[in-house]
């Protein structure tokens, strides 16, 4: 059983407080037996020890002090697990408004987001803003998981407005693919083994739609993007010429012999040979990390880009972008940060806020000229240098950026570009 | 030479449907992340245990500078209670990539007095002060770790790159948001940062990333005869550094470890795996993760992991 040839799906957890996302991550993985006995044993222990009814799964994830004491997710937990034909990454996120920004960090690699739903109280504002930060961050697969069905007697009429209501919803948002499945997550239905308790559904299980959703044809291949890392220049006799760019594909694919251009210079050549290793290789394609090679000498440097002569972005010192703003001194016009895009670090200083979007109607308030802790606007940006960008929707990579406060050096807002 | 048969078969597999297995999306994750810390970082260091983690840090770190050699220099903390088949490993690795080795010996530093020699201490917390003195000294800004996220539940719970304040601390309850593959690398003065490039790999990841690349790992995690005894419910080696107590009873067994740490507090499991495919079946039906099975230093209270994070441990 060797997981050299299986497929990766990284999901991540969404939802309001106590809504079951970490009982659930807990359920998944102990029904499908990737919970090892000493793990399953403290998980039981404290429980016993706190006077808990029932094991809390919660536990399994919650790992912080902390997070045990308050009985509440804080930061991500990420968990492994495989079953014979896909490994999956889980990123189990807090629900607690404060801690939206650990949300967003768990879910800006997924590529589906688990949206849990307290069947008692339906859609809340925390729901329906994690649903659209996993939207405006392109998560392409979303999955609305109707929970604490055990609490509404498996009512499907209970199930019937949850879905409706969200459907509704999403029609507002970017949501190429939605399933809704009602489950307990305590309990275990409709996790890994279909529930008894509710006939009226003929849905697949959680465990199964995670293990057969299509995720190969969410990359691009068609425009070749290589930001350059690192120069390797070997200080060494036997590679005395030898002069690489090494990078990670971040969208196209790239072969010996393609035209490129070097951005921002303009300055064209040609892809002479590709290494991966010791190995010269035909083809590069997202997300593998290689060594470029051009045939001529030209200037190139970490933070540059390398794209075919006829598909390349445009460098750009005017940014237009969406952003999830992160930290407790909002976000205003003038205000200066630092930026970071692929490979390219620059300032940039904030020219306007268009508009502060309103996560439970999705109205676009154009009065606030600010954003706050864990809200989400229309940013526009001038910056230092020019970034190489792409729309968001075209690409994660090359449309994303960060930006940094530059006096504490802490991570405080997340970008999207437009486009 | 594993290795290379394995390139060619890629080569032409993917042309058919460009896709990468998710060991392969692994392994060009990692490399990723040693770029970026060589590239953004003054003076990077990587931490070796002489373990298969650490070992498969280097490997990663040979591909993803070859043909240039590895930029930075490797930082072992001695704690005079290692392995030593594990140290051998390290030193033909060492001589193999040409990499600079900077040991930190608990000892030097009790006897040069940067740490109290305190027989109550366990050599197992006072490699934290040894290891953050050797960081502050020698200037380090970021320091490689081969902690993965799925060996402890405190380490689940941290960023790839993970900020450390002037006192060598992590602040679990505040760590800064990380985006996409967006690394941020700021500091201050006197902070470092931790880089953990495995994050992500399982334990069956790296017996199957050893397999598939055909590199040398310490002799110890293969099945052999060793003369041990149980305390606490694990198996521990029989050697001078590690007293036997009353009513302990040494007894040959076939045994092997599963992680390489202070060999008083490091026990063994009975196993006649002698080849990686036999331990990826061991490993593929293991009850027990390799830490709560086997690592004495975990198992102190349930935040143990955790509290020695705080403090600066790996
Ligand atoms: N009856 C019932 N209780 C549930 C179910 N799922 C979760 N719970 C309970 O709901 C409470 C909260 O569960 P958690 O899993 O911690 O919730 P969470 O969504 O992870 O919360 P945060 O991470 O803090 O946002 C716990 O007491 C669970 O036992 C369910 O399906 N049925
Ligand atoms: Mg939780």
């Amino acid at each position: 059983m060797a997981t050299t040839d299986m497929d990766l799906l990284r999901f991540a957890t969404a939802g309001s407080v106590d809504d079951g996302k970490s009982t659930l991550i807990g359920r998944l993985l102990l029904d499908s037996k990737a919970i090892f006995e000493d793990q399953l044993e403290a998980v039981e222990a404290t429980s016993v020890s706190k006077g808990y009814d029932y094991t809390d799964l919660a536990l399994l994830t919650d790992g912080l002090r902390s997070e045990r004491e308050q009985g509440i997710t804080i930061d991500v937990a990420y968990r492994y697990f495989a079953t014979p034909s896909r490994k999956f990454i889980i990123a189990d996120t807090p629900g607690h408004v404060q801690y939206t920004r650990n949300m967003v960090t768990g879910a800006s690699t997924a590529d589906l987001g688990l949206v849990l739903v307290d069947a008692r109280q339906g859609l809340t504002e925390q729901s329906r803003r994690h649903a659209v930060i996993l939207s405006l961050l392109r998560v392409p697969h979303l999955v609305l998981a109707v929970n604490k069905m055990d609490l509404v007697d498996f009512d499907q009429e209970v199930f019937d407005k949850i879905h409706r209501e969200f459907t509704q919803f999403a029609t507002k948002l970017n949501v190429p693919d939605l399933e809704v499945i009602p489950i307990s997550a305590l309990q275990g239905d409709n996790v890994v083994n279909r529930s008894e308790h509710m006939p009226w559904y003929s849905g697949p299980t959680l465990m199964h739609h995670l293990e057969h959703v299509h995720v190969a044809s969410d990359r691009d291949l068609i425009d070749a993007r290589f930001p350059v890392q690192f120069v390797v220049r070997p200080k060494s006799d036997e590679f005395h010429d030898y002069r690489g760019y090494a990078g990670q594909v971040a969208g196209g694919i790239l072969k010996p012999g393609d035209e490129i251009v070097v951005l921002p210079s303009g300055m064209t050549s040609k892809i002479s040979k590709i290494d991966l290793f010791d190995k010269e290789i035909t083809e590069a394609f997202p997300p593998m990390s290689v060594t470029v090679h051009l045939e001529d000498d030209v200037d190139v440097s970490r933070g540059d880009m390398i794209a075919r002569v006829n598909n390349a972005p445009t460098p750009s010192q005017d940014i237009d972008a969406m952003v999830c703003w992160m930290t407790n001194t909002p976000l205003q016009p003038r205000q200066k940060l630092a930026i970071k895009h692929t490979t390219r670090t620059g300032r940039a200083l904030v020219k306007d806020i268009a508009y502060r979007l309103d996560v439970n109607t999705l109205h676009r308030d154009q009065e606030t000229k600010e954003l706050g802790v864990n809200e989400i606007g229309r940013v526009t940006l001038r910056t230092t240098v020019p970034l190489l960008v792409d729309p968001y929707s075209k690409n994660r990579t090359t449309g994303s950026f960060i930006l940094i406060d530059e006096a504490t050096g802490v991570t405080v807002g997340a970008g999207m570009i437009n486009g | 030479m594993q290795g290379a048969a394995w390139h060619d078969a890629r080569v032409t597999q993917t042309q058919s449907d460009y896709r990468l297995s998710q060991l392969d999306q692994l392994e060009a994750e990692s490399i990723h992340i040693f770029r970026e810390v060589a590239a953004e970082f003054e003076k990077p260091v990587l931490m070796f245990s002489g373990g298969k983690d650490s070992i498969v840090m280097l490997r990663l770190a040979e591909k993803a500078f070859y043909p240039a050699k590895i930029p930075f220099s490797i930082l072992q903390v001695d704690t005079g209670l290692d392995f030593p088949e594990v140290m051998e490993t390290r030193d033909r690795w060492v001589a193999r990539l040409g990499v600079n080795l900077v040991v930190a010996s608990i000892d030097d530093a009790i006897k040069n007095g940067i740490i109290p020699d305190a027989a109550k201490i366990s050599r197992n917390r006072l490699q934290i002060p040894t290891l953050l003195n050797a960081i502050e000294e020698n200037g380090f800004t970021a320091a490689f770790g081969g902690g993965r996220r799925d060996e402890e539940k405190a380490r689940a719970k941290e960023r790839v790159y993970s900020h450390r304040d002037e006192f060598g601390q992590w602040d679990p309850k505040n760590q800064r948001p990380e985006l996409w593959s967006l690394y941020n690398g700021r500091l201050h003065e006197g902070e470092h940062m931790r880089i953990f490039p495995i994050s992500n790999w399982t334990e069956l990841d790296v017996w199957d990333y050893i397999g598939r690349e055909g590199i040398e790992i310490p002799d110890i995690y293969f099945s052999h005869q060793r003369r041990v005894f149980e305390r606490d419910g694990m198996l521990m080696s029989e050697t001078p550094l590690n007293p036997l107590r009353d009513g302990e009873v040494v007894s040959e067994r076939t045994v092997r470890f599963r992680t390489c740490g202070d060999i008083t507090l490091t026990g063994c499991v009975e196993s006649t795996a002698s080849t990686i495919d036999e331990i990826i079946d061991e490993v593929a039906v293991a009850r027990k993760t390799e830490r709560g099975a086997t690592r004495g230093d975990d198992r102190f209270s349930e935040a143990a992991m955790e509290d020695r994070k705080k403090e600066g441990y790996f």
